[in-house]
């Protein structure tokens, strides 16, 4: 691996509710690494729950399937890569917009892919129906000088 | 979830405790509608100082309570909302139909908590005292 930082992981879960607190956790553990602010982290955080609630909900409809993470550091940018083999998203432009939901009776606020754009740097969103949806995001962390890699 | 009522200012101090997202919000949106529909407050308050984290399930969460409250002629106010929190509500429109208090007013708050707690206290003071005579 080049790069003074490299690091990947990949994580694995049954498309459970209770496991989004358990995906959000473990990204926020690997990139510690990188010394990111609590806001950086929050912000991070919370875009993955974003990524994994959409996997459980509407992927899988809330039925089981396996959720997949990938995460990778590359120099000073975090990578994550959520999959599902859900049933797909008919419209990503239309999924994106603003205060969409497809399921508005259950107080959804359709605000999921707003924060993710927000709060990352960077979104690609590849769904085909039937086969599932990949979600990639980056963010860039500003590096303290005096910080210091552990690997 | 700490909850304090206050009969006399007709107050509901509702302190959230859990992470708010999907897998929590729904228990947590049930356990506050029952404390809302018990005694019908004028106004309620949602603490979010221990509130370190909140997803979008957040949004749909605090409006589906501000219409019940409305509807049962109340009012919402949420106090101590970290800036990831706020950045949430900012950017889906909850910041300009409820309102969140800014850091003044935030102290305010706090007395009148201390003086929910001091009323609860003198009460039973006087419960206690009361039950000595008899």
């Amino acid at each position: 691996m080049k790069g003074l930082y490299d690091n990947e992981m990949i994580l694995k879960f049954v498309s459970k509710p209770c496991n989004e607190s358990f995906a959000r956790i473990t990204i926020a553990a690997f990139i510690s690494q990188l010394d990111p602010t609590v806001d950086e982290l929050s912000d991070i955080k919370t875009a993955v729950s974003e990524a994994v609630t959409n996997s459980i909900i509407h992927g899988y409809d809330s039925e089981d399937g396996i959720v997949e993470i990938k995460a990778k550091i590359i120099s000073n940018t975090i990578e994550i890569e959520i999959l599902d083999n859900g049933k797909g998203i008919e419209n990503v432009e239309v999924a994106m917009k603003p205060l969409y939901t497809s399921k508005p009776n259950q107080e959804r606020s359709g605000m999921g892919f707003t924060i993710m754009q927000s709060f990352m740097d960077e979104i690609r969103v590849e769904s085909s129906l039937g086969f599932g949806t990949r979600i990639v995001m980056r963010k860039k962390i500003n590096i303290k000088q005096e910080s210091k890699a552990i690997c | 979830m700490n909850i304090i009522y206050s009969r006399e200012d007709k107050l509901l101090m509702i302190e959230l405790t859990e992470e708010i997202d999907q897998h929590t919000a729904d228990k947590v949106r049930r356990k506050i509608d029952d404390e809302i529909e018990r005694f019908i407050p004028r106004k309620v308050v949602f603490d979010f100082s221990n509130i370190s984290f909140m997803d979008s399930s957040g949004i749909g969460m605090v409006l589906g309570r501000y219409k019940l409250i409305k509807m049962l002629g109340g009012e919402l106010e949420l106090i101590n909302v970290h800036k990831t929190t706020k950045k949430i509500f900012d950017m889906s429109g909850v910041s300009r139909i409820i309102k969140i208090a800014e850091q003044e007013e935030k102290y305010k708050i706090k007395q009148q908590k201390e003086n929910i707690h001091n009323q609860i206290l003198n009460n039973l003071d006087k419960e206690e005292k009361s039950e000595g005579i008899i």
